[in-house]
């Protein structure tokens, strides 16, 4: 076993073996402290990942596969059902292992100071492992079988995560309504993932392998197969995704999930979509990718301007952000529906810069939700002139997330216009020329956001934070029960030390990407190019 | 072997009859035992005893070569392979572990130990014959035999009126479905002159003619008709949960897993060996979607836990049937990987399923029905590792990870169904596990939900209950990340 494949067999193990640990250690606060060094350790070995990458190029012949990945390990798991423990990592799927152990790292660091109302500290930490290996699973698995085992895996620790912890207080109602979203939120993805199953099958039946790297390009499926498995598998992404018309649960899972839910649901989760459709709908099914394309780049379209349109109408601000994530996430999905290099990688620098931006946006919602007990737009204003730091931080995400050129959003999102231009004719340059004005949209919504919430006179909610210390733990970590009362007195508006070491690292990475883009599209370029050769 | 087809004098081949006197060893033993000791602990023992070495028995003649016996020329009525040692093991496990969720009930004293032990033992028997029926007259005989004596065991619980009624509709139900079996294999009897499965398959592939015929057609509709109450297949199902529910909870336990195994193992014998697969393919494509539909939709609204797990009993039946559906498109090799998918799932459900009564047993008071599922609410709270484990088993019934075992199942099912070219019940069962999800986690969630009032300790359930469960779980865990086990064993 070479060092690279102990590395993807680690970044796997590390999590899930942590995850057992924190659910046998009986200590609440010694458990999360263990979960926090394994996904740190995990994030340690995704990054070492990159190193000594070189040796996978020279190894093919005349013909090189699409998918070159960097290190690889297949090894026979269930012959009987084609399935094959397969993992390999290249640089489409790099970048989204490293932001996903870094984001599951900052909420584990997150959970060891604050941990949501509802249940034990451990066993969210330990649910938050549990989502981390599913989804780093999902973007390692070079094998359709194991990739949607991985898919699947995701599923029942984040409807506990937003059944068990999220919400806000204990009454009937409340109560219901995030067992209510939490349903949704998982008869919504299990649906997408059974026609997963369905569109694996149909290709792993018609070309007798489920090996990703063996069927990148087609590997001779006939059109009829093609067109069926491509339709299949890009309803099961679009769920995931999600695409408009399909992500009406969206809204309602990150209202009520716990901050940390949120940021991986939001962050890295709808990644497995996007990430999906480009490996594996597009790459094995190529010729139903071009049949479907301008249907999926019409969605993508309505998705920004409904996304948007609705964002306007907010009153809420988590939901607010939450739905924000269609629109962005329709960026990506027109980068990918133009099938071209370009909007590829737009694509891939999208989903990584949404997850760096939109998670830290929750963040943000989340600390200032549990400060001021509230998240209606109404009844928040002039967070400036209580909590400066706080609504800084919250001006520099929203302006990130608006697509300020120099920060991480804009590459994305321009990108994907600039893709819908370039592949001409009247219909994508209507596509371009939409979601170029969604992106005006974003601009909008956004900043009426920070007019609200950051401007104006302080409304009595913002008002009643005292000025103080950052990270008080004694008031700030044991928030008052008394919620639904204005009876917040007490609660700091300065920021804790752990807020501000869970959120330096993404307004840092939102910087670094916005400016040095080819952190991104540096390790990504060769796989594209190599995946556009099968396109073509 | 034994000489075959050297006269009509047959010659019995005992070894391979070996599991068969094992289990009936056990029922006459048991009831010996009941009446010279009249200790109650002395007749379980012995009845345990006997289901374990019915089990080794089973498992050490099947690792050997098929052997056949009781045979007229080339056709024998008794063949014991792969596939019946593995069926008549899991029938001899299942009889163990539902002795094991017994013990509370018989402790309590309102039934019959003796009778008990004795009964299931019988049972067990026609379960342990029925994988290795080659004819069709000993595979109804050893269907009967394995569903007899449920009638009594169904209304075992004195002065229960749920447990009479249940026990009454059961048999009424039970006795119509053996007479619509024998009426089909009377009938195919007089169109091809043969009874044994190899011979009725021979015949009815090889004189299409006879396919043309309307009484064939109604052989084989009444055939499979009369399985399909065993199996409690939608049209036939509705005598399922109001049985189950008035059962005592072990004796549920058993109807959905060894009695539900027994019919599909006699149906998947008719329809892999004799009849026509091109008629019966459609028409258990219609039942298996319909089954697991309805199952699944009825399950919604349910209120009492063990009509839950009955209605979903019904659905998972059509799963385990839809592998079949694509038998008349299929070729050969899809429908040998038909027949190993049904199995498969059903051994795989089998398992879930009776982790799942094993953890409601233990959840509910000694000898208590299965209640309303709201009597459950936090009961993981107060037993986290039963009711995890029960969760767990919920899971895998509705196919999700971290129970892989009934991932693999449905995986199976769907695989087998797409080599087989049926698409489209592919589809139904995906939409399906969606439904189910609905309920299973429903159930679930139920057992974390936060309880209002003061937690009321419950008394430690049972250590056989407990050990059961465990076990159940445990061999769920295994199967779950070395399904090949099981895909091979139903593939032999």
């Amino acid at each position: 076993m070479s060092f690279g494949q102990f590395l993807l067999v680690a970044v796997l193990a590390v999590p899930a073996l942590g995850a057992l640990a924190v659910a046998a250690t009986p200590r609440d606060r010694a458990a999360r402290v263990i979960g926090t060094v394994a996904a740190a350790l995990t994030l340690v070995a995704a990054l070492a990942l990159v190193a000594d990458r070189a040796g996978a190029w020279t190894a093919y012949g005349p013909t090189p596969p699409a998918v070159r990945p960097w290190h690889s390990l297949d090894l026979p798991w269930v012959p009987g059902l084609d399935l094959r423990f397969h993992l390999g990592v290249d640089g489409i799927s790099w970048p989204l292992v490293v932001l996903t152990a870094l984001l599951t790292l900052l909420c584990c660091g997150y959970s060891l100071w604050r941990v949501p109302a509802g249940g034990s500290g451990r066993a969210l930490v330990a649910l938050l492992l549990v989502v981390e290996v599913g989804i780093l699973g999902t973007f390692l698995a070079l094998d359709l079988v194991l990739f949607f085992l991985f898919f699947e895996v995701v599923l029942l620790p984040m409807y506990a995560i937003i059944v068990g912890w999220g919400g806000e207080g204990s009454d009937a109602a409340a109560v219901d309504a995030r067992r209510r979203a939490g349903r949704k939120f998982a008869l919504y993805t299990l649906f997408g993932s059974v026609l997963l199953l369905v569109g694996v099958y149909v290709v792993v039946a018609a070309a007798g392998t489920a090996d990703i790297v063996a069927l990148t390009g087609g590997a001779g499926l006939s059109r009829g197969t093609q067109l069926a498995a491509f339709v299949l598998l890009a309803l099961a992404f679009a769920v995931k995704s999600p695409l408009w018309p399909l992500h009406s649960w969206l809204p309602d899972a990150h209202t009520q999930a716990p901050t940390v839910g949120s940021v991986l649901l939001a962050g890295v989760l709808l990644k497995m979509g996007t990430y999906g459709l480009i490996r594996v709908a597009v790459g094995v099914a190529p010729a139903g990718a071009r049949w479907a394309a301008p249907v999926l780049g019409v969605l993508a379209v309505a998705a920004i301007l409904v996304g948007s349109l609705v964002c306007l109408a907010q009153t809420e601000l988590k939901r607010l952000i939450a739905y924000s994530s269609v629109g962005h996430m329709g960026f990506v999905l027109l980068g990918i529906a133009t099938l071209t290099a370009t909007g590829i990688q737009a694509a891939l620098i999208g989903n990584v810069a949404h997850g760096i931006i939109t998670g830290l946006l929750f963040f943000l919602a989340g600390a200032i939700k549990d400060r001021t007990r509230t998240g209606a737009l109404g009844e928040l204003s002039g967070l400036r002139d209580v909590a400066p730091r706080l609504s800084g931080l919250l001006a520099f995400a929203a302006i990130a997330s608006l697509a300020l050129p120099g920060l991480a959003g804009f590459w994305g999102e321009a990108f994907a216009v600039v893709a819908a231009i370039e592949s001409g004719g009247p219909f994508w340059t209507t596509l371009a020329v939409l979601a170029a004005f969604g992106g005006a949209l974003t601009a909008a919504y956004l900043l009426r956001l920070l007019r609200r919430v950051t401007h104006g006179r302080p409304s009595p909610a913002v008002a009643a934070l005292r000025p103080g210390l950052p990270g008080d733990p004694a008031v700030v970590g044991q928030p008052s029960e008394s919620a639904g009362h204005p009876a917040v007195v007490g609660q700091r508006s300065g920021l804790a030390g752990a807020e501000l070491a869970a959120w330096a690292p993404l307004v840092l990475l939102a910087l670094a990407v916005g400016l040095a883009p080819a952190l991104v599209l540096g390790v990504a370029e060769a796989p594209v190019n190599a995946l556009m050769e099968v396109l073509r | 072997m034994t000489g075959v087809g050297v006269s009509m004098a047959q010659s019995v081949d005992s070894v391979a009859l070996l599991p068969a006197y094992l289990a009936a060893g056990t029922a006459v033993l048991a009831l010996l035992v009941d009446l010279l000791l009249a200790r109650p602990a002395a007749t379980v023992a012995t009845a345990a005893t006997g289901a374990v070495a019915t089990a080794v028995g089973a498992a050490v003649v099947g690792a050997g070569a098929e052997r056949r016996t009781f045979c007229v020329g080339p056709d024998c009525s008794y063949v014991f392979g792969g596939r019946a040692a593995l069926v008549a093991a899991l029938v001899a496990l299942l009889a163990l572990g539902v002795l094991a969720l017994s013990g509370p009930l018989l402790r309590a004293g309102r039934t019959p130990v003796g009778e008990f032990c004795f009964l299931l033992a019988c049972s067990m028997t026609g379960g342990v014959v029925l994988g290795a029926a080659g004819d069709l007259i000993t595979l109804i005989v050893a269907l009967e035999t394995l569903t007899l004596p449920l009638y009594i065991l169904v209304g075992l619980r004195r002065g229960s009126l749920a447990s009479a009624e249940a026990a009454l509709t059961f048999f009424v139900v039970s006795v119509v479905a053996t007479t619509l079996t024998l009426l089909g294999a009377a009938l195919l009897y007089a169109v091809t002159g043969g009874l044994h499965l190899d011979r009725l398959g021979v015949a009815l592939a090889d004189r299409s003619e006879l396919l043309d015929l309307p009484l064939t057609g109604v052989a084989v509709t009444v055939l499979v008709a009369g399985l399909a109450f065993k199996v409690a297949a939608v049209p036939f199902h509705a005598w399922a949960p109001a049985t189950y529910d008035g059962a005592p909870l072990p004796v549920a336990a058993y109807l959905s897993t060894a009695s539900k195994l027994g019919g599909v193992v006699a149906l998947l014998a008719v329809v892999q060996l004799a009849l026509p697969q091109g008629v019966t393919g459609p028409v258990l494509a219609l039942v298996a979607a319909l089954t697991m539909t309805v199952g699944n939709l009825v399950a919604l609204r349910q209120r009492r836990t063990v009509r839950l797990l009955a209605w979903s009993s019904v659905a998972q039946a059509g799963y385990i049937l839809a592998p079949l559906g694509a038998l008349a498109l299929a070729d050969a090799d899809a429908r040998t990987g038909a027949y190993a998918a049904a199995l498969a799932y059903a051994v795989f459900f089998v398992l879930l399923e009776l982790a799942a009564f094993a953890g409601v047993v233990a959840l509910r008071p000694a000898g208590a029905d299965g209640g309303r599922l709201d009597e459950l609410r936090g009961a993981a709270r107060r037993h986290p590792w039963i009711g995890a484990a029960l969760a767990f088993a919920l899971v895998g019934l509705a196919g999700l990870p971290p129970a892989l075992a009934g991932l693999f199942a449905k995986v199976a099912v769907v695989r087998s169904l797409l080599d087989g070219g049926a698409g489209w019940l592919a589809l139904v069962v995906a939409v399906n596990a969606v439904i189910g999800l609905a309920y299973y986690l429903r159930f679930a969630a139920l057992l974390y939900a936060p309880t209002g009032d003061a937690v009321t300790p419950l008394a430690r359930p049972a250590r056989a209950v407990a050990g059961a469960l465990a076990v159940a779980t445990v061999l769920a865990v295994i199967v779950g990340f070395a399904p090949q086990l099981v895909l091979d064993l139903a593939g032999s």
